[in-house]
């Protein structure tokens, strides 16, 4: 929010001049300056107090050591580009840059001129931009929310599970695998019996490592298959029973697992036949020219269910934190470009458009250029908050992922602060901060004065 | 944002009425813009999603609050309880927080607007050596980043007393909200007509009276927005308090240090976070066109 203020900083209307009274000139100048002096005086002892005596102590703080005792020149600022915590904040720092100000400032401007085409515009723009009200560190709790990696929680990864739901649906037995050794092969590419099978005889396809909420519906006690002439018949099951069991042999208490699928190759390889085990887990592969065959369970029935992606992890912390700022800032963009756009007068664009502009053609050729200084004001915002960006990093990023997100505003408060209490090298990140905000400090005078 | 949607208002029945042509041509067009629309609608309800989240977290009961997803709610309503809610109200460091949030809120939502006003005043109508330098140091301020200010007002506030206090996290706001108050207040105040002053000054009266009587009634508008502002950017504040505060901790703070053991205490972080983002969204639903206007003053609309 402290950033928002940063939009003000444009050339405010032109300044008054003040009513020269006639007579004593002098004496008026002398008097109007102790009555100005009377109304700055509680202004300026706080800037003074607060903003103008720290700035010049920190930069000073910044060449001296940890606790301040010895001068030791720009050792911070060498210890500041070489420490692997502060690369990665800055690193961070300028992805962050690259990325939020533009698309803050793009998706204010898509929304702005969308909305001017919809009735219910007012409730639209309420909705995006009543995150602005909320605190970044709240928006971070309610995106550490989002973002939770178990779909079960996390309504992102709960969402992007359903869709993969559809092309990818997961096996009814991920986690299991063969109770010996005679079933070869490996989860993503299934398991066959080492021992080829021909016509007539039986195939056990035992499997293991399967908790009991996770047997298939509906399955019932495994049966000893028996041999049929022509076909190759079969059981896979749940080989194991409460107390241990015999691998390999289907015994009393042991269950079948239905909706298996079972796969028969020839001697080439090929995959002949498929077919789906029944309630006790058995099967039958029917019609069998005479020959040797492998059976196999085939991967499909081990296909994970969808994980979740950790968006909260080391590696996506920094894009997703970027994700839930836009999605606070995007309304500020908005609004403050569509009331730039609600001050372009509307006969320059229905000129556009009897010219026989289309749309975009407007939008791009008018709109845009007419709105460049608007633009401009929001990126430039935005690059500054941006900078300063703290709290929602705190509280969207767990404990593990919270150096991957780090940014040189909490590095700053962590190394001055947070346990490690160095005010010279918690100085020079400062200082750091200070000079990248420079520019847009420099900016804002020179359009101040330019105005003025 | 009231402004804006004036605005739009304004231009939609101009362009209805240009093409209220026939039954066909008005059904054509609302047909076309049905893709539109929709599209708005899903982005809208997308950008109403993560806090309604929140909310719905915080309403399961606790001891499935940490493995279920919100959205279970709507097909086991059984799950919502207020039972998160009154353990909250039942927390006495969550409360206290939230007592000292508003007092930091008000405090530093008075002082600078107060302090500023004055000065505001001074830079808009009295003409003194060295103003226009000053005010430029004024705009210059406003980018400066807390960081800056943190680790010297640290050894201030520990030698005079003001740390882990209320009143030192106020005066800090005030500091830093000063530059944005002056600076907004001042545009404001040299758009009230001169003649009015002018006609004032003749009649004898005093800066002071004229400050008292004229500016601040007519500044209204400005000092209503600014008065939203800063309590927002005040009530929502984490890096100052957790800076200049130990045991005065304002709730942002408060869920913070809860925080530090996130997952087996979600059933106190969500309906607090909720707690502490309900009063800022009351706020910003019953003035928000003050606020908007407060976001574009001096920038757009000047």
């Amino acid at each position: 929010m402290a950033a928002m203020q940063d939009i003000a900083a444009k050339p405010p209307a032109r300044g008054a001049s003040p009513p020269t009274s006639a007579k004593g000139h002098r004496h008026s100048l002398r008097r109007r300056s102790l009555v100005a002096l009377a109304f700055l005086a509680p202004a300026l002892f706080f800037l003074v107090v607060w903003i103008v005596y720290p700035t010049v102590y920190t930069i000073g703080r910044s060449l001296y050591d940890k606790t301040g005792a010895r001068f030791i020149g720009i050792d911070n600022y060498k210890t500041l580009f070489t420490t692997d915590i502060l690369t990665v904040a800055i690193r961070n720092n300028a992805v962050w840059v690259a990325i939020a100000p533009a698309t803050v400032t793009a998706i204010g401007l898509v929304f702005a001129v969308l909305t001017e085409r919809i009735r219910w515009s007012v409730a639209f723009k309420t909705a995006v931009f009543m995150p602005m009200a909320i605190s970044l560190f709240a928006a971070g709790v309610i995106w550490h929310i989002m973002y939770l990696q178990n779909p079960e929680q996390g309504a992102v990864n709960a969402a992007i599970g359903g869709v993969v739901q559809v092309f990818r649906p997961p096996g009814p037995l991920s986690g299991a695998s063969p109770s010996t050794r005679a079933l070869t092969g490996s989860a993503a590419q299934g398991f066959t019996l080492r021992v080829p099978v021909h016509p007539g005889s039986v195939a056990r396809l035992g499997l293991t490592a399967i908790p009991p909420q996770d047997v298939p519906k509906g399955a019932v006690a495994a049966v000893e298959p028996a041999s049929s002439p022509g076909a190759v018949t079969g059981v896979v099951w749940r080989d194991f029973r409460p107390g241990g069991g015999k691998p390999g042999k289907v015994e009393k208490g042991e269950l079948g697992l239905p909706g298996v699928t079972l796969r028969l190759a020839d001697r080439t390889g090929t995959i002949v036949a498929t077919t789906t085990s029944g309630p006790s887990g058995d099967f039958t592969f029917s019609g069998l020219a005479p020959g040797a065959y492998r059976v196999g369970i085939s991967s499909k029935t081990f296909t994970p269910p969808f994980a979740g992606i950790p968006w909260l992890g080391t590696s996506l912390i920094t894009p997703s934190t970027i994700i839930a700022y836009i999605w606070v800032w995007a309304g500020f963009a908005m609004v403050v470009i569509g009331a730039g756009l609600a001050a372009i007068p509307r006969d320059v664009l229905e000129a556009a458009r009897t010219d026989g502009a289309t749309e975009w053609q407007v939008f791009r050729r008018v709109t845009v250029p007419l709105l460049a200084p608007t633009l401009f004001t929001v990126f430039i915002t935005m690059i500054i908050n941006v900078l300063k960006v703290f709290d929602i990093i705190l509280s969207i990023a767990p404990g593990s992922s919270q150096a991957a997100g780090n940014v040189i505003a909490l590095a700053m408060w962590r190394t001055s602060f947070g346990g490690v209490n160095d005010f010279g090298l918690g100085s020079a990140i400062a200082v750091l901060l200070f000079l990248l905000v420079i520019p847009v400090l420099l900016l804002n005078v020179r359009r101040f004065r330019r105005e003025d | 944002m009231a402004a804006v949607a004036h605005q739009a208002e304004h231009v939609a029945p101009l362009r209805v009425a240009e093409k209220r042509k026939s039954v066909a041509h008005r059904l054509t067009r609302v047909l076309s813009r049905a893709p539109l629309n929709i599209l708005l609608l899903i982005i809208g309800v997308f950008w109403l999603v993560p806090t309604l989240g929140l909310f719905f977290t915080s309403l399961i009961v606790p001891d499935q609050i940490s493995s279920v997803g919100w959205w279970k709610i709507f097909a086991q309503p059984s799950l919502a309880t207020l039972e998160n809610y009154r353990h909250v109200f039942a927390d006495r460091s969550i409360m206290s927080a939230l007592v000292i949030t508003v007092f930091i809120a008000i405090g530093a939502t008075v002082l600078p607007l107060l302090v500023g006003a004055l000065a505001a005043y001074a830079f808009a109508w009295i003409d003194f050596p060295g103003r226009d330098w000053l005010f430029v140091g004024v705009v210059a301020a406003i980018v400066v980043p807390y960081q800056m200010a943190l680790i010297p007002i640290f050894s201030i506030y520990n030698h005079v007393g003001l740390f882990d206090t209320v009143l030192g996290i106020v005066l800090f706001h005030t500091g830093f909200g000063l530059p944005f108050a002056i600076f907004l207040l001042r545009n404001f105040f040299v758009g009230i007509p001169k003649e009015l002053l002018e006609a004032a000054r003749i009649d004898g009266a005093g800066e002071l009276r004229i400050f008292m009587r004229l500016v601040l009634p007519l500044g209204m508008p400005a000092l209503a927005s600014l008065t939203i502002f800063q309590f927002l950017w005040t009530w929502n504040d984490l890096l100052v308090a957790l800076t200049f505060g130990r045991d005065t901790q304002p709730i942002t703070v408060a869920i913070f240090t809860q925080m530090r053991q996130f997952g087996s205490n979600i059933d106190l972080i969500a309906p607090a976070s909720f707690l502490s983002l309900a009063i800022p969204l009351v706020v910003f639903f019953a003035f928000q066109r003050y606020f908007a206007q407060g976001l574009l003053a001096g920038s757009v609309k000047s």
